[in-house]
C-alpha cells in the first residue's frame, strides 16, 4: 500500500497564555476529529512498529491509528485500553518526545507522528460515549491486595480485575487517584478525567477502600494474614526532600508536594468555597528544573502571583522537565534563573519568608548523573525579594511500609527492592513497583511496573 | 463515612465525640491521632485519640471549636457521620517503667494527655497529673484523670478551682519540695509547653511535649508540619507527634503556626455570617 501523502504534524489548538494563567481550565483542548484523521494519517503504519518499544505499556500504537484514519474511533480506543488502563491520563503526560515517539520513524525527519496526542484523542472519545463494562472474567476465586490507588496501583488493579481475580485497592487519601489527584494540576489534567478512569476501574470490579494507610492502620503482614493471596505495594513518593539551607522552616516555604496537594487535591484555588488556605503570594521563587517544580510555578501564577521565578542550578539542557511543560510555562510568564544556586531564605521578625539569597553558577565536569556539575562562582551572591519559596527538588521514599515490614528488603536510598521483570520482593507473595522502587520517575513507568507485577502475580496465583 | 455514635459538650466550646471506626479503634495507641475531614469541601486536620473501644469499633475525639472545620464538626450530631477519618497515625507513645511520670494536660490538651496518662499508670508507673484551665468551667476531663492517677492537681488562672496560677507552678514547687521526677509529658497550648520545658532543663528531667502543627496528609507525604528539634528538620506526622521537649524550637513552631492566621478568620467569620444569614 501507498502511504497518502504527509501533512504536517498537526497543531493542538490551546487556551492563549493571557487567558489561561488567569484559570485553572485545561491548556489544550485536544484534536477535532478532522484533524485526528490527518495526524492518523502521517503514520507509516510500520511492520516493525518501533514506537511500541519505546511504551512502558506496549500499546499496539500503528493498529490504533490505523482505526483513527479510518475514522473507527471507538475501536482506536478499545485497542489502546487492552494494553492501558489509563489512556485519556497517558495522552496527557507521558514524555511521548522520550518514548514511544522518540522511535517513530518520521522522528528522524524530525517530525514524529504526534502519538500522544492521538491517544489522548480516541481516549476522550471513548470517555465521551457511555461506558462499556468489559466482559466480567471468570472468577478465580484469588484475593489481591494493592497498596496506593496511584497510576501504578490502578494499573495492577484494572489488569488484574480483568483476569478475575478479586481485587481491592488500599488508598491513604479521601480520594483515589495519587500522584494524579494530588500531584497533577487540573490544567494539566482534569479531575474528572482521574474519576472516569477510576470510575471504570470500579464497573470492572476493583473495590477502593479510602482512608486506608497501609502500614498503620493494618501491616503487610495482616492483609495476607486476613486472605489476600498476594499484595502489590505502589505507595509512590514519600517525604519531600529540603535543601538543608537556612530559612526553610520559615512561614511561606513550602514543599511543591505541599504547595500542590492544598491546591490540586484540596482545592485551595477555590478557598474560601473550599476550607484549605494557600497563601496568595506576590512574588514566589520556585527552586527545581522538573515537571513538579514547572507544575508549581504554573499553579503559582495561577494563584494570582505578580512574579514568579524558577531558580535551577543547571543550565536549560539539563532540566529533567519535559519540553512542552518548559515551553508552557515560559510562554506563561515564569521567569527562568538558570545556574543559580539558593543559600538562604531570609525572613522577617514575624517568621515570615521576605527573601533569598543565591549563588550563580557554572557548568563543571560530569557528576555520577553524567550531567555536569554546577560550581559556584566566587562572589556572585545576590539576593531577591519573595514572599513565598517553592521546593521541588524530589522526594525519598515514604517509610511506613518497610518500617512495619521487618523481613521487606530495603535499598540504600529507602526504596523498595523488587525485581525489575515481574516486581518481586524479597518477601513472597509481596510485589511492588512505581516510585516506591524506582524513585521519583513518570507516571507512565510507574503504570508499566504496576502491568508488569500484575502479569508475574497472575501467573503465580494461577501456577500454584 | 463515620457514624458520630454519641456526641457531648464538656465544656463551653469543647465536644466530645465517639466516632465508629473499627478498625482504627482496634489498632490504636497513646499518643497516636487521626486526621479528619467533615465534608467534601472540608479541609484536612488532626485530632489526638482521645480513647478507643475495641469492641464497640468506635475512638474518641474531644475538640475545641476553634475555626471553621471545628464549628463544621461540633454542627454534627449523633446519627449523622464525618466524611473522612484516616489513622491511627503518628507514633505511639513510648510506654515505659521509668518511676514517677508527671503528666501536664493544659486546656483542650489535657485530652491528649489522658490516654499517656493511663498508658503510664498500666505499666506501672506512680503517675501525678497536673490540669489546667483559664477556669473551673472549661477544666474537661478532671474526673477520668483522676480515675486512674495517684495524685491529681488541678490549676485555673482565675482560681475558680484548685490552685490559682499555672501548672508550672505546681510543677516547680514538687521540684522545690526535693521529690524526685523521672519523667515529664506535657501536652498544650505552645506557651505552656515551652514553660514546663524551661521549668525541667535546669535538672535536666526528660520532658516529652507532643506537637500539634499545621498538617495536610498525615502520612508524611508534603512535609508541611515540619518542625525544628535539635537543629534537625522532623516531620511531625511520621517522626512525632511526640518529642524531647528540650529539644524543640517551640518559637518556629507557634510562627508557622500563624501562617494562615489571616486567611483562617476570615473563613470563619464567612461561616459565621452563611449561619446566620441562613
Amino acid at each position: 500500500m501507498k502511504p497518502p501523502a504527509r501533512a504536517p504534524r498537526q497543531k493542538m489548538p490551546e487556551q492563549s497564555a493571557e487567558e489561561r494563567v488567569k484559570n485553572f481550565r485545561e491548556v489544550p483542548y485536544g484534536y477535532p476529529p478532522e484533524t485526528a484523521k490527518i495526524e492518523a494519517a502521517r503514520c507509516l503504519q510500520c511492520k516493525t512498529a518501533p514506537c511500541r518499544q519505546g511504551c512502558p505499556v506496549e500499546v499496539r500504537i500503528p493498529e490504533f491509528i490505523r482505526k483513527i484514519r479510518e475514522g473507527d474511533f471507538a475501536e482506536a480506543n478499545r485497542i489502546i485500553k487492552g494494553d492501558n488502563a489509563l489512556p485519556a491520563v497517558c495522552g496527557r503526560v507521558c514524555p511521548q518526545e522520550d518514548q514511544c515517539e522518540k522511535l517513530c520513524v518520521l522522528a528522524k525527519k524530525g517530525e514524529s507522528v504526534a502519538i500522544g496526542r492521538l491517544e489522548r484523542f480516541a481516549a476522550d472519545y471513548g470517555l465521551a460515549q457511555a461506558p462499556e463494562t468489559p466482559p466480567p472474567a471468570a472468577p478465580t476465586g484469588r484475593r489481591v491486595a494493592v497498596v496506593g490507588a496511584g497510576p501504578a496501583g490502578l494499573t495492577c488493579a484494572g489488569d488484574l480485575a480483568r483476569l478475575g481475580h478479586e481485587v481491592t485497592i488500599f488508598e491513604a487519601f479521601h480520594a483515589p487517584g495519587g500522584v494524579l489527584v494530588y500531584g497533577i494540576p487540573e490544567f494539566r489534567l482534569p479531575k474528572a478525567i482521574v474519576q472516569a478512569e477510576v470510575d471504570a476501574l470500579k464497573r470492572a470490579g476493583v473495590k477502593i477502600e479510602l482512608n486506608a494507610v497501609i502500614g498503620k492502620v493494618e501491616t503487610i503482614d495482616e492483609l495476607l494474614a486476613e486472605g489476600f493471596d498476594a499484595v502489590f505495594i505502589g505507595t509512590g513518593a514519600g517525604l519531600p526532600n529540603f535543601m538543608g539551607i537556612p530559612g526553610e522552616n520559615l512561614g511561606g516555604v513550602y514543599s511543591a508536594n505541599e504547595y500542590l496537594t492544598r491546591s490540586n487535591l484540596m482545592k485551595a484555588y477555590r478557598f474560601p468555597d473550599f476550607d484549605t488556605p494557600i497563601i496568595r503570594s506576590r512574588r514566589v521563587a520556585v527552586v527545581g528544573g522538573g515537571n513538579v517544580a514547572m507544575d508549581a510555578a504554573r499553579t503559582a501564577l495561577r494563584l494570582g502571583a505578580e512574579e514568579v521565578r524558577l531558580v535551577y542550578r543547571r543550565s536549560r539542557e539539563e532540566m529533567p522537565a519535559r519540553i512542552e511543560e518548559i515551553h508552557h510555562a515560559e510562554e506563561e510568564g515564569v521567569r527562568f534563573e538558570l545556574l543559580t544556586n539558593p543559600i538562604e531564605i531570609l525572613g522577617d521578625d514575624q517568621g515570615r519568608t521576605r527573601g533569598m539569597r543565591c549563588l550563580r553558577m557554572k557548568l563543571g565536569e560530569p557528576d555520577a548523573s553524567g550531567r555536569r556539575r554546577p560550581v559556584p562562582m566566587p562572589g556572585s551572591e545576590f539576593e531577591v525579594e519573595l514572599d513565598t519559596v517553592i521546593i521541588a527538588i524530589g522526594n525519598t521514599p515514604n517509610p511506613l511500609i518497610p518500617s512495619t515490614t521487618p523481613d521487606l528488603k530495603v535499598g540504600s536510598h529507602g526504596t523498595i527492592v523488587a525485581d525489575k521483570e515481574t516486581g518481586l520482593t524479597s518477601k513472597a507473595r509481596v510485589f511492588a513497583g512505581g516510585d516506591i522502587v524506582t524513585g521519583a520517575a513518570t507516571v507512565i513507568e510507574a503504570m508499566g511496573a504496576g502491568k508488569r507485577a500484575a502479569r508475574a502475580i497472575h501467573a503465580q496465583l494461577m501456577g500454584g | 463515612m463515620f457514624a458520630i455514635k454519641k456526641k457531648r459538650l464538656i465544656a463551653p466550646k469543647v465536644v466530645l465525640m465517639e466516632v465508629l471506626a473499627p478498625k482504627i479503634a482496634r489498632k490504636r495507641r497513646a499518643g497516636q491521632f487521626v486526621i479528619l475531614r467533615v465534608n467534601d469541601t472540608g479541609e484536612r486536620f488532626p485530632l489526638t485519640i482521645a480513647d478507643s473501644d475495641a469492641e464497640a469499633g468506635t475512638i474518641t475525639i474531644i475538640f475545641q471549636i476553634a475555626g471553621k472545620s471545628t464549628a463544621l464538626l461540633a454542627a454534627l450530631n449523633e446519627g449523622e457521620a464525618i466524611q473522612d477519618v484516616v489513622g491511627p497515625l503518628g507514633r505511639p507513645t513510648h510506654i515505659e517503667k521509668v518511676g514517677h511520670v508527671v503528666c501536664i494536660g493544659g486546656g483542650v490538651g489535657i485530652a491528649p494527655v489522658y490516654p499517656i496518662l493511663r498508658a503510664m499508670k498500666e505499666i506501672g508507673n506512680r503517675v501525678t497529673s497536673i490540669i489546667s484551665a483559664r477556669s473551673k468551667d472549661l477544666l474537661i476531663l478532671e474526673e477520668e484523670m483522676r480515675a486512674h492517677s495517684d495524685d491529681l492537681k488541678v490549676a485555673t488562672d482565675d482560681g475558680s478551682h484548685g490552685f490559682k496560677g499555672f501548672p508550672t507552678q505546681i510543677l516547680q514547687g514538687m521540684m522545690n519540695g526535693g521529690e524526685r521526677i523521672d519523667l515529664v509529658v506535657a501536652v498544650g497550648p505552645v506557651p505552656l509547653m515551652r514553660a514546663v520545658c524551661e521549668v525541667t532543663r535546669p535538672r535536666g528531667i526528660p520532658t516529652v511535649v507532643s506537637l500539634n502543627p499545621i498538617m495536610v496528609d498525615g502520612t508524611g507525604m508534603c512535609g508541611g508540619c515540619r518542625v525544628s528539634v535539635g537543629g534537625k528538620t522532623q516531620f511531625v506526622c511520621v517522626d512525632g507527634p511526640e518529642f524531647d521537649g528540650h529539644q524543640v524550637d517551640f518559637d518556629l513552631l507557634s510562627k508557622r503556626l500563624r501562617t494562615y492566621a489571616d486567611l483562617e478568620r476570615a473563613s470563619a467569620e464567612a461561616h459565621k455570617c452563611k449561619i446566620g444569614a441562613g
